[in-house]
């Protein structure tokens, strides 16, 4: 039987506020061990959330990015669970009516061996904000030597300092069919929420984390087959392989005459399988209720005229615009803007004064190899778009060649140091004095008779000989295009 | 709507409540009591009512991003319980708060 694989993402991403989403504690990360845990977070008895405008804002700028309904109210529930990183006993989450409805991301699905790239729209079920728990370190070893002996083995240390922290959880329909696809969206996601500034990305620090949902079903066939959730993917590479095993272990869980159950699975990217953690059934009786702390939410046109003033040009609009007022083929519109930041170094690169095609291919090309080989981001490339602008003006104005323009970027990414100075002290100044350039060919001609009579005799190959020995006699400094030219004019003479 | 003990049990687990066999079966019958007035509300027609999520129409007033908390991790690690292992110590350490292990 041929099966197919569906899957669904829950993505939290972790909003770029500075305050918590229900208190006004920091939420700067690495800080000491519940120096960040103020009242609300460690659910003091008589507080009250007030809920973060900037981290709504966030939720709105996410809601007009992926082009969804953004109603104008939506209410904030209580999620009941016990765990010891959640002081309450519940997380304010939103459960019926999210502030994000309905909305649709388009993925750019890489070609894999004979298969085509190809693009597919994903539907976006709903956004909602909710708050983080706090960490639970389970290994005290470290801080033993302050109990009596033995008085921390059975115990786990709770930091508060991330309880509270503003999330927007991002829900897709079950609407991608292979582990490449889910990889596609994780990625586009990443990239938008980044890219609209509500999130930094880092997967690391754990402000990106998604919760993949897979089950399998007999191609061809539309119910739905039993789904295992895996928690807590934090890199694209784990997503891949953690479908990829989960997928094949219920087909043949299935083929074998077995059935799924419902659970929730982790990844050990160790042994590259994933393995149930709990089942669902129990642990999901999260009992919502609307909060009575917390008044439901409005958000108004003019809430959203007022965020809509500050998005960005979003990437699919400066994609198309790339490709009608630089004439940048589509393929290279789309890598310059898989990251903002690499799309503001090329626009600020053409706005320096330089030819946006060759812009194009010089921040995709040198600067881009340069970065994956030291693995940076392109915010820490030694050479500025202005340098660079500058680098490439020297080539459209004769003053060096693209060969020297190599050299001269190798020892700039290398050593840093001014343009002009770099080009004089390498010598590497191309001559497009045509008095000089004349003299130099006059004496090739004069030394190469042989060749010249092999071009008179028709063989093209002789010119490009002799436009050889032009640029070796200039040590490469001759302008070649001038060296082209005049070579012509003489033979034809 | 009939409410049976597993029923009181089922609920109290998820609540953490501890209820034994007597509890739970008053529990039954005050439980029994507010389901009826529940049936009673719902025998109401609704239709052309909003529905509230909230006893007052109001809506929620939002919090500038400023931090204005102070670290105070000192004072309230005071309220900290003991250890339990029949010494003084509170369970805290390095700034943590200390709870029996927990591992999924």
């Amino acid at each position: 039987m041929e099966w197919e694989v569906v899957i669904g993402l829950e993505t939290h991403t972790q909003l770029q506020t500075k305050t918590k989403q229900f208190s006004s504690a920091s939420t700067a990360f690495g800080a000491e061990p519940n120096t960040q845990a103020c009242e609300v977070s460690t659910a003091l008895p008589g507080v009250l959330p007030v809920l973060n405008a900037e981290a709504v804002k966030c939720a709105i700028k996410f809601g007009l990015a992926i082009d969804a309904e953004i109603p104008l109210r939506s209410v904030f529930s209580r999620k009941n669970y016990f765990y010891p990183d959640l002081p309450k006993g519940y997380q304010i989450s939103q459960f019926e009516l999210p502030v994000v409805g309905k909305g649709k991301v388009t993925i750019q699905v890489p070609a894999v061996g004979k298969n085509a790239a190809y693009e597919k729209v994903i539907n976006i079920t709903r956004a909602h904000l909710e708050e983080d728990a706090g960490k639970s370190v389970h290994d005290l070893k470290s801080v033993s030597a302050l109990h009596s002996a033995g008085a921390l083995q059975d115990m786990s240390g709770i930091d508060l300092n991330r309880a509270g922290t503003p999330l927007l959880e991002i829900v897709t329909e079950p609407d991608m069919r292979s582990a490449a696809e889910a990889v596609a969206y994780a990625k586009k996601l990443h990239e938008l929420v980044q890219w609209i500034g509500i999130c930094d990305g880092n997967m690391q620090e754990g402000s990106f984390r998604c919760d993949v949902n897979v089950s399998v079903r007999p191609k061809g066939t539309e119910k739905l087959g039993t789904r295992r959730e895996i928690k807590n993917l934090n890199s694209f590479k784990f997503m891949q392989q953690a479908i990829e095993y989960e997928t094949r272990w219920q087909i043949e869980t299935l083929e074998d005459g077995g059935k799924i159950q419902q659970a929730t699975v982790l990844f050990n990217p160790g042994t590259g399988e994933t393995k149930a953690m709990r089942s669902k059934e129990e642990a999901n009786d999260y009992r919502y209720f609307p909060d009575p702390d917390l008044l439901p939410l409005e958000v108004t046109e003019a809430d959203k005229n007022a965020v809509r003033a500050l998005m960005p040009e979003l990437p699919e609009v400066m994609k198309a615009r790339f490709e009608s007022e630089y004439a940048l083929s589509s393929y290279d519109a789309s890598s310059l803007t898989s990251s903002r930041d690499l799309a503001d170094f090329f626009i600020e690169t053409v706005s320096a004064g330089s030819d946006a095609k060759q812009a194009a291919n010089w921040v995709m090309g040198s600067i881009s190899a340069k970065l994956n080989v030291e693995d940076k981001p392109i915010s820490a490339s030694p050479i500025s778009p202005i340098q660079l602008s500058q680098l490439l003006r020297r080539i459209s104005d004769n003053i060096i060649s693209k060969n020297a323009a190599k050299q001269i970027f190798e020892a700039m990414w290398l050593d840093g140091g001014e343009l002009d100075a770099i080009i004089e002290a390498k010598g590497l100044k191309q001559e497009s004095d045509s008095g000089a350039i004349e003299a130099i060919i006059d004496e090739v001609l004069a030394a190469n008779p042989a060749m010249v009579e092999e071009f008179k005799a028709g063989k093209e190959k002789a010119f490009n000989a002799l436009v050889g020995q032009a640029m070796k006699a200039s040590r490469g400094k001759a302008n070649p295009a001038q060296v082209n030219e005049i070579l012509k004019k003489k033979l034809a003479a | 709507m009939a409410l049976t003990q597993a029923d009181i049990k089922r609920i109290a687990h998820l609540a953490r409540i501890e209820v034994n066999d007597q509890e739970a079966d008053e529990t039954i019958t005050k439980l029994t009591g507010i389901l009826g007035l529940i049936e009673q509300m719902q025998a109401i027609d609704t239709n052309d009512i909003t529905p509230m999520s909230h006893s007052q129409d109001a809506v929620q007033r939002l919090r500038p991003d400023v931090v204005t908390k102070t670290n105070l991790r000192e004072a309230f690690q005071k309220n900290a319980p003991l250890l339990g292992n029949g010494s003084n110590e509170q369970a805290i350490a390095n700034g943590l708060y200390l709870v029996p292990k927990v591992i999924e």
